[in-house]
């Protein structure tokens, strides 16, 4: 479970999270939810270890930086590096040193990565003849084969379809049956009151557990 | 014709010459490739101008010694590669005027460091001279293709994560400054062993020239290396019979011919290029 024991967290001098105490359990579905500037993306973070906190504390419970995938909002990943959808996978299949080679197995693995997420036949295809739907569904096959126990997804269907919308749902419901805790931060509130047990809203400096209108109890 | 081609290398510091920009060849464009990925063409400018100040230093206190010029030009490379890269952090991106303002402080300060000393020739030291390319000169640049090469098959998984995304380099407690460290290294290596057949000014054409030249060429990164390769080598060639049979130095006549490909490129290359941009599905 992730702890979180009277959080602050700051950019720069200015306070973008305050008072936030509570527990995310592991393996739950959570959504994060809140308006603009409310400090989603900050404590997302923050929880991947990435965002200092200014006061206070969160506990992972043990869970290592290794065992942590974050997938950023409109990540910086540059789109015109010439490189095919498999490498960008296999990639992050291993924890990269100079005598770690990616092997087969990470090849097979990131193959059907691609292949959960529709993108098989374009495995061998350079990335920057994707779409912006294409792209995001290789981006959730990297997350895929990190192989996480704790996975982080900022906006994560931004610029994407109803369809794929609907394929990386899948995805992320399947992580969630192996027991896996999800993170998400949405805009979509359709969307997370249909799919998501758990919500946490951030309003201004104010936090509000499960508390969207309609959302079901766990 | 075929004097115009041979009798060039029938002299033994064109052979020398020859030999060295070929080791170049091979070592310096696969780093050339990953500076222009990285959209860091203006640091190898940057690099460039700021090897001038250590190379004088190192004159002024050892001579025209190839070592000591060459560990100066070193240092101030790391120097700069360094304090460049604070520099970056510290205007958050927006980098490139300060690092304009870096070369040519560097430029303006070598210029003058050597001009005070009588004894070097400031043209041959900017453009490259092949007559003085002695066995030293020779070693260095053999020796630095040979640490080049195995050393970047070392980092270049890292290095290509690095390149493509570093938010996530970070995110999964990857080194990334690290295995950035050790690829400037490498860069200011080989600017710095080509300076005395090419010049300071002229040896990054060798690195970044073939590199910006193979991107009309392939839409892979190994197939880029192999290009950026293949340009710099056949460059190496062409640009040492030019500078031998015009009696021009041969840092800029190699330049001039690895620019002659990269305008090619420009214009017909199969990759966006100037022509595939006019006429899409030809």
């Amino acid at each position: 479970m992730i702890r979180f024991d009277n959080v602050e967290l700051r950019h720069g001098e200015r306070i973008v999270l305050r008072g936030l105490c509570g527990t995310i359990e592991t393996g739950s579905l959570t959504a994060l939810i809140g308006a603009n500037g409310s400090g989603k993306t900050t404590l997302l973070r923050a929880i991947a270890g990435l965002h200092p906190v200014a006061s206070g504390r969160i506990d992972r419970d043990g869970v290592a930086p290794a065992d942590i995938a974050l997938l950023a909002q409109g990540s910086h990943l540059d789109r015109s590096f010439p490189i095919t959808c498999r490498d960008v996978v296999a990639l992050a299949a291993t924890r990269l040193g100079p005598f770690r080679s990616i092997g087969r197995d990470r090849m097979a693995a990131a193959k059907a990565a691609l292949g959960r997420v529709g993108l098989a036949e374009m495995a061998s295809r350079p990335i920057e003849a994707l779409s912006a739907g294409q792209f995001q569904r290789v981006l959730f096959a990297r997350t895929i084969v990190q192989d996480a126990r704790l996975i982080l997804l900022d906006e994560p269907f931004t610029a994407v379809d109803a369809a794929t919308t609907r394929l990386l749902m899948s995805v992320i419901h399947e992580w969630h049956a192996q027991g896996r805790t999800v993170i998400a931060v949405l805009h979509d509130m359709d969307l997370v009151r249909r799919h998501f047990v758990h919500s946490l809203l951030l309003t201004g400096q104010s936090v509000v557990w499960d508390g969207l209108p309609g959302l079901q109890a766990a | 014709m075929l004097d115009f081609l041979l009798e060039p290398f029938a002299l033994g510091f064109m052979r020398r010459a020859l030999a060295g920009c070929l080791a170049l060849s091979v070592a310096a464009p696969p780093l050339g490739v990953f500076l222009v990925l990285r959209r860091m063409s203006l640091m190898s400018d940057v690099l460039q101008h700021g090897v001038l100040p250590g190379i004088a230093v190192g004159a002024m206190f050892a001579g025209l010694s190839v070592w000591a010029m060459g560990l100066g030009g070193v240092v101030a490379g790391l120097v700069v590669a360094v304090l460049a890269g604070w520099l970056a952090r510290r205007t958050g991106g927006r980098e490139d005027s300060q690092l304009a303002g870096m070369y040519l402080l560097a430029l303006a300060a070598g210029v003058a460091l050597i001009s005070a000393q009588h004894s070097i020739d400031l043209t041959h030291l900017l453009f490259g001279n092949v007559l003085a390319v002695d066995d030293a000169a020779l070693l260095g640049m053999a020796g630095v293709a040979t640490v080049t090469l195995p050393a970047l098959a070392l980092i270049w998984r890292p290095l290509v994560l690095e390149s493509l995304d570093p938010g996530f380099m970070a995110a999964t407690a990857g080194k990334g400054g690290l295995w950035h460290l050790i690829f400037l290294m490498l860069v200011v290596l080989c600017v710095v062993s080509g300076f005395v057949a090419l010049g300071t000014l002229m040896s990054v054409g060798l690195m970044m020239l073939p590199a910006i030249a193979a991107r009309h060429w392939s839409d892979s990164l190994a197939g880029q290396v192999r290009v950026a390769v293949l340009l710099a080598c056949v460059s190496s060639v062409g640009g040492l019979i030019l500078s031998y049979n015009l009696d021009i130095p041969a840092g800029p006549s190699i330049v001039l011919t690895a620019g002659g490909f990269w305008l090619v490129s420009l214009v017909t290359g199969p990759r966006g290029s100037l022509w595939r941009q006019a006429i899409p599905n030809a």
